[in-house]
């Protein structure tokens, strides 16, 4: 008996022994892959700024202390990196309007989706995934054609007579924001789409025939439900909107620096690597930390689904 | 039988395939992007038997950070002036001794024996040109030939100028501007040339590089630019006006070197010498729409480039362009904090 249950230890032993090994190619992969680049920005972000870009391999938190204070290049006083935080808070925020944006026009659309016929609901998706089809970069550079001075809008406008001289939005905050909402809707809409779809829709019958009202049917039913997706949303569109780069330099006209242009500049005409590196770690670490009360917020009132 | 056939066939095509890439050499380029004429190019595998290849970058800073981690596969590259002093102290080129080819005697005398490459030991010029002011007259008809339209806007052009946003030639305009020398680090000037930028700002509609498209779309009436990509807005618009600004202009150039890495280093050589041919150099600015510094060039170049005013600087304004140069890395700092501090 206890013969037996000790070969077929050993026999599991054995089993879980060579699931690792198997799986160690792949995962040892994934592990360089993953943290082998991270590692390097990491060890970058304590060195010495080669003169002419690239680094000097000597230990210097210069870089950490630049990211938070600087020193006043005609007083030399130190203080708080006013430059840095202003534009960390210009892309913090324009991530998060970006979101809410996006969730306000997203919301209803995957609503639209989820409630037509089965069949139609894949000509839908289909439709959402077209535009994923094509560059960012040309998107972006669809949407300047739409509002520019000479654009679509302005012209149609000063030809209807509605207006006398072209609105400028091309170049304002307008415009970033037109043009991140456009580039990341369809992150949004397709996880809470896939959220919806599974929804069962009896429990809203059940809300109107206890005399719920429409609001309080969407707030108390099929809000929380969804939930799962609107979070899946708000990370895909949060994220990459944080790190935005492109669309701001074009339909904001590039006067004002969102973080990643920030961090270019670092590695290319400022020729400050570590600063650069030291940034883009910062950036990171805002990212896990805003996921991380984010998603813990969002578990504790979160309904379970099914 | 049959498996001898399939052997001497490939036998044969092996034979075959070596003996191509024998007789026909290969050139990796590594350039700017949109500066290559493809004409030119295909005269020179055309003459050499030599099949081309070219790979665009965007910046110096790309280039130099790219070369320098080596295993490019890259024979020749076209550093700006300021940046090939830095190429010649990392060790990235190869003294190939350009001042002794056969076609140096064609390369006008003032850009024979430049300061950023004494003697022209590694580089051969490739183009040059100079940084002022585009205006489009039907917007603004006052004086344009001062950095005034855009660090002083006139109300006219209020919201409608565009600066492109090269950090170095911005900061060397302002500080112009103000009086001072270029890469200056006295603190004065530069509290002035801070000062001077972010009051300049408000006034200004984008930074942007995208000057020819939105000059020609009437996105931006006015704009600092470099002087072939006007000659280009000239062209689409004949009410938009080059202006060398009277308080001193940048001039730059970019030449061809060899990296030391190359492999086709006798190919590389023979496309140094190539270009300093006067009708060559003459075809690479048909397309580039900047002139060369190769004295004989003119008779061949297009109609439209002759005296362009773009081109030819005027005799007034000539002694007002000074070579930019690469300031020191402290110094280089300096900018970049001001330059943060503007775009913040």
């Amino acid at each position: 008996m206890a013969a037996a249950e000790e070969v077929a230890k050993a026999a599991e032993r054995r089993d879980v022994r060579d699931r690792w090994l198997l799986s160690a190619p792949a995962l040892l992969v994934i592990l360089l892959a993953a943290t082998g680049p991270l590692l390097i920005v990491l060890v970058y972000s304590f060195l010495t700024p080669g003169a002419y870009g690239d680094v000097k391999w000597q230990f210097s938190p210069d870089a950490w202390i630049s990211v938070f204070m600087e020193r006043d290049i005609f007083d030399d006083t130190l203080s708080l990196a006013a430059a840095h935080v202003t534009i960390f808070w210009r892309s913090i925020k324009l991530a998060v309007v970006t979101t809410l944006a996006t969730l306000a026009l997203g919301f209803p659309t995957a609503y639209f989706m989820a409630t037509r016929s089965e069949k139609t609901r894949d000509l839908w998706l289909f439709l959402i995934t077209i535009p994923f089809w094509t560059n960012l970069l040309i998107r972006t550079f669809a949407v300047l054609q739409i509002i520019r001075n000479e654009g679509i809008i302005n012209t149609i406008l000063l030809k209807l007579g509605i207006i006398s001289a072209p609105i400028q939005i091309l170049y304002t905050d307008t415009a970033i924001l037109i043009g991140m909402a456009y580039v990341y809707l369809p992150l949004m809409v397709l996880p809470i789409y896939a959220s919806m779809e599974k929804l069962d829709f009896r429990l809203v019958e059940a809300g109107y025939d206890l005399y719920a009202t429409r609001f309080k049917v969407l707030r108390k039913i099929i809000f929380p439900l969804v939930k799962p997706g609107v979070i899946a949303g708000s990370i895909l569109v949060f994220i990459p909107a944080l790190g935005a780069y492109v669309t701001p330099v074009v339909l904001g006209g590039g006067k004002n620096m969102m973080l990643s242009n920030l961090i270019e500049l670092q590695f290319g005409q400022g020729r400050n690597w570590p600063l650069g590196s030291a940034l883009s770690i910062t950036v990171m670490v805002i990212v896990m930390l805003a996921l991380l009360a984010y998603v813990r917020n969002a578990g504790k009132s979160g309904v379970r689904h099914g | 039988m049959n498996w001898k056939t399939t052997a001497t066939a490939m036998g044969l095509a092996l034979l075959a395939s070596t003996g191509l890439a024998r007789a026909e050499g290969v050139l990796n380029i590594y350039n700017w992007g949109n500066y290559t004429s493809p004409d030119v190019i295909k005269k020179f595998e055309d003459k050499y038997k030599i099949k081309v290849t070219i790979t665009d970058y965007d910046s110096n800073d790309t280039a130099l950070a790219k070369v320098r981690q080596g295993g490019t596969g890259f024979d020749i590259a076209v550093p700006s002036q300021t940046y090939v002093p830095i190429w010649i102290k990392e060790g990235l080129l190869l003294e190939t001794d350009p001042g002794k080819m056969e076609n140096f005697k064609n390369v006008a005398p003032e850009w024979a024996n430049p300061e950023f490459d004494p003697g022209r030991k590694y580089s051969v010029p490739w183009a040059w040109g100079t940084i002022g002011v585009v205006v489009n007259t039907d917007a603004y008809k006052g004086p344009a030939d001062t950095w005034g339209i855009v660090f002083n806007t006139p109300d006219e052009l209020k919201g409608k100028v565009n600066v492109v946003p090269e950090m170095g030639d911005v900061i060397f305009a302002a500080i112009k501007y103000v009086g001072g020398q270029q890469c200056t680090d006295d603190k004065a000037v530069l509290k002035k040339v801070r000062d001077l930028l972010v009051a300049a700002k408000p006034n200004w509609i984008a930074m942007e590089y995208n000057t020819i498209e939105k000059m020609g779309a009437g996105d931006f009436k006015a704009t600092s630019d470099w002087n072939g990509s006007a000659l280009r807005q000239r062209l689409a618009n004949a009410a938009i006006h080059y202006n060398y600004p009277k308080e001193g202009f940048g001039l730059w150039s970019d030449n061809v070197v060899v990296l030391k890495e190359a492999k086709n280093v006798e190919n590389a050589k023979l496309f140094q010498n190539f270009i300093m041919d006067p009708e060559n150099a003459a075809g690479l600015s048909a397309f580039h729409r900047y002139a060369n510094a190769i004295t004989g060039s003119d008779k061949y170049m297009p109609a439209d480039m002759k005296d362009a005013p773009e081109v030819v600087i005027p005799a007034d304004a000539k002694p007002k362009g000074e070579f930019q140069k690469m300031c020191a890395p402290e110094t280089q700092e300096l900018y970049t904090k001001i330059w943060t501090e503007l775009q913040k």
